[in-house]
């Protein structure tokens, strides 16, 4: 059966520059042992999910990214999610608070409140948290070069409500080495913020055993433009220079790597994005078990927040981005994710309204409870097409990291900005692109609406009242608080930070004293530095950074 | 707006990331597209005040200046832009605002003074074009 037009099929490469073939057979996954290399859900080396039973024992957990304004609006929204079942709350922060700067600070000028909460004090992390459950939640804290100073907040907040903190359960995002490459929240240069990071693991391997002090980032990567494979990949050594650094301090990989989690991004290729979670999985169990030596097998689970990822989203007919963000919800129930955030259809231009979050909420519900998500674990597995194709991606993963490792790893592929320029030169081969019609994003490069021209979107609408009430509320606490012990605190604070100390305990111990976020940044700006981004944009010619920055 | 200039030098623009905002993926985009169009362009990195980015503009003698802002904060940033220009004697400068720009904020920005506004997702090549026709070679 010749087909004469066989040569004008259109050829399919995915964004990993996969070759894909219009059908797939048993000849294509014969070299694939099952046994070893698939096996049983909840057995090593997890390609199927990290957990037996996994849906049908628990579906995943739904956390939409909420914050905006004071902690007393951002308390309301808290408690008005929960209240629409969603079983956790993951806190969006304002661009000062997650730069360390206090609300009434220059720098924070038109800023305090916008993306998210502002955070001061431990004053508005007991104020968002008035009245939830925190014991019965787990929360996730986006914060990342201060992380170690919200934690700290956090932790005492959980303790005035009278939670002990054996029984705290929650991750703070920080992963630095990701700011630096997307996302852009940075302070500190590369190594004390990873020693900071580092005196995390350490205080909560011994104080706070249900904490995830981090979580690593491929979502920010592959938001600034890597590609799925570069996602993982880069992820995976972010991850191991984290570990690297925390073997180091002499603990045992099998006493944190349990807490390790991961943040993936979803969009684009529905089968390319499934194959990636499996081939993940698989991967990073090999390197946890074979690289580093664990027995415990929990230490090699790739435990996972994975999400519809804000740049699949378009702001041309953005009622789409709802039927995209199923979609992703689907592509992520596949993959076997532990916790669900879905971005709001309107989070391609504004932070989500209520109804979008609503939306994006029942998106999640619909699929666990009505279309039998949860019936089965790993639904696709032994299909010839997805087993060939999380085969291929494991490659292609593997050999991105084999270029970080030939650049000296990832600390240094971030320093000499290596990881900057792939990405941001995929984003530019991407938008070329979609200009082109090469990659078809609906009502953006095909079908376009004529209508589009009158496009009426809603807004959030940004409070500058709230900051002023901020500001004041910062002033009061500042009047309030007993300075000598805020003097005494910040003192043994900076001395702290010029050893090798672990500098949880200084954190807590000011952050008690009501010590504004502002006040301990600083001490660590003068200690640790400022980071300088390096000529970071194009492979060929310098200077990309001004002199001076 | 290009007297300052030899003719032999190559159209000079700075791509200028404003406030506390880290998303630059739009600002890289831009950057490569204008290298690629033959053009020399300058990268201030993340987290600059607008007076820094005036100086940049002012030590670096751009023709260009283009700010990305997706903070949400591009009016009053935009206008505090354009008032340093001016007050500096910059305001010979062909100046662009790209990033999460609302429709209906273009004509308030070109009030301001912006010559163009490139919302996200607008046409690479249209940037070229809109530069190379107002600033010649």
């Amino acid at each position: 059966m010749s087909n004469p037009k066989a040569d004008e099929i259109k050829e399919v490469v995915l964004e990993s520059g996969i070759r894909v073939k219009p059908v797939y057979g048993p000849g294509d996954i014969k070299d694939i042992d099952f046994e070893k290399e698939i096996g049983l859900p909840g057995e090593y080396p997890f390609t199927r999910g990290i957990h037996p039973l996994m849906y049908r024992k628990r579906p995943w957990t739904m956390r939409q990214y909420s914050g905006f304004a004071g902690a007393a609006e951002t308390n309301k929204r808290f408690k008005w999610l929960l209240g629409q079942g969603q079983t956790a709350l993951n806190v969006a922060f304002d661009l000062p608070s997650q730069l360390g700067l206090d609300s009434d600070d220059p720098r924070a000028e038109g800023e305090v409140g916008r993306v998210g909460m502002a955070i001061d004090t431990l004053k508005d992390m007991e104020e968002a948290f008035d009245g939830i459950p925190i014991d019965k939640i787990s929360t996730s804290l986006t914060i990342n070069p201060v992380a170690s100073i919200m934690m700290a907040m956090y932790l005492v907040a959980a303790e005035k409500h009278g939670i002990p903190l054996e029984q705290v359960r929650g991750t703070t995002q920080n992963d630095i080495l990701k700011e630096y490459i997307g996302r852009g929240t940075w302070i500190f240069p590369v190594e004390p913020s990873i020693r900071l990071i580092g005196d995390m693991v350490e205080f909560c391997s011994e104080n706070v055993p249900k904490f995830n002090p981090f979580s690593v980032c491929g979502y920010h990567i592959r938001e600034s433009g890597a590609t799925p494979a570069q996602e993982m990949a880069y992820a995976f050594e972010i991850a191991i220079a984290y570990i690297e650094h925390i073997l180091e301090r002499g603990l045992k990989i099998d006493a944190f790597a349990g807490r390790i989690a991961f943040n993936f991004d979803i969009h684009g290729n529905l089968w390319e994005q499934v194959a990636k979670f499996r081939a993940g999985r698989r991967l990073w169990a090999k390197i946890i078990k074979e690289h580093f030596g664990a027995t415990n097998p929990r230490s090699m689970t790739l435990r996972m927040i994975a999400g519809g990822g804000g740049g699949g989203l378009t702001i041309e007919e953005p009622e789409n981005n709802i039927v995209r963000g199923a979609y992703y919800a689907l592509i992520s129930a596949l993959s076997g994710t532990q916790t669900m955030a879905l971005c709001s259809y309107d989070e391609a231009y504004t932070i989500p309204s209520k109804k979008a979050a609503l939306i994006s909420l029942r998106t999640m519900q619909i699929l666990a409870d009505e279309m039998g998500l949860t019936d089965t674990a790993d639904p696709v597995a032994g299909s010839y097409y997805i087993e060939w194709l999380t085969k291929e991606i494991e490659k292609k993963i593997v050999e991105h990291m084999e270029e970080v490792k030939e650049k000296g790893g990832m600390i240094k592929a971030v320093e000499s900005g290596y990881i900057q320029e792939q990405v941001s030169y995929q984003a530019y081969l991407y938008e070329k692109k979609i200009q082109s019609g090469e990659i078809t994003k609906i009502a953006v490069n095909k079908y376009i609406s004529k209508d589009e021209e009158n496009r009426e979107i809603e807004f959030h609408p940004y409070n500058t009242g709230a900051a002023g009430e901020q500001k004041k509320r910062l002033l009061e606490v500042k009047a309030g608080r007993n300075s000598g012990k805020v003097k005494e605190a910040l003192a043994e604070l900076k001395k702290a930070a010029q050893t090798k100390e672990n500098l949880m305990p200084y954190i807590l111990k000011a952050v008690r004293s009501y010590a504004t976020l502002g006040e301990m940044t600083g001490i660590f700006r003068d200690v640790f530095g400022e980071f300088r981004e390096p000529h970071s944009v194009s492979p060929a010619e310098a200077p990309l950074v001004a002199e001076g920055k | 707006m290009n007297e300052k200039r030899s003719n032999k030098k190559k159209l000079k623009v700075l791509i200028a990331k404003p406030g506390l905002d880290g998303h630059d993926r739009g600002a890289k985009v831009v950057i490569h597209t204008l290298k690629d169009a033959g053009m020399d362009v300058v990268y201030t990195g993340l987290h600059n005040t607008v007076d820094e980015i005036v100086k940049t503009a002012s030590d670096e003698k751009v023709d260009v200046i283009g700010m990305s802002i997706y903070s949400g904060a591009h009016l009053p940033l935009s206008k505090k832009l354009m008032g340093l220009l001016k007050e500096k004697g910059l305001d010979d400068k062909l100046v662009l605002i790209g990033g999460n720009i609302p429709q209906g904020d273009s004509e308030a920005l070109k009030s301001y003074g912006v010559n163009g506004v490139f919302p996200t997702g607008a046409n690479l090549e249209e940037i070229v074009k809109f530069i190379k026709e107002r600033v010649k070679d």
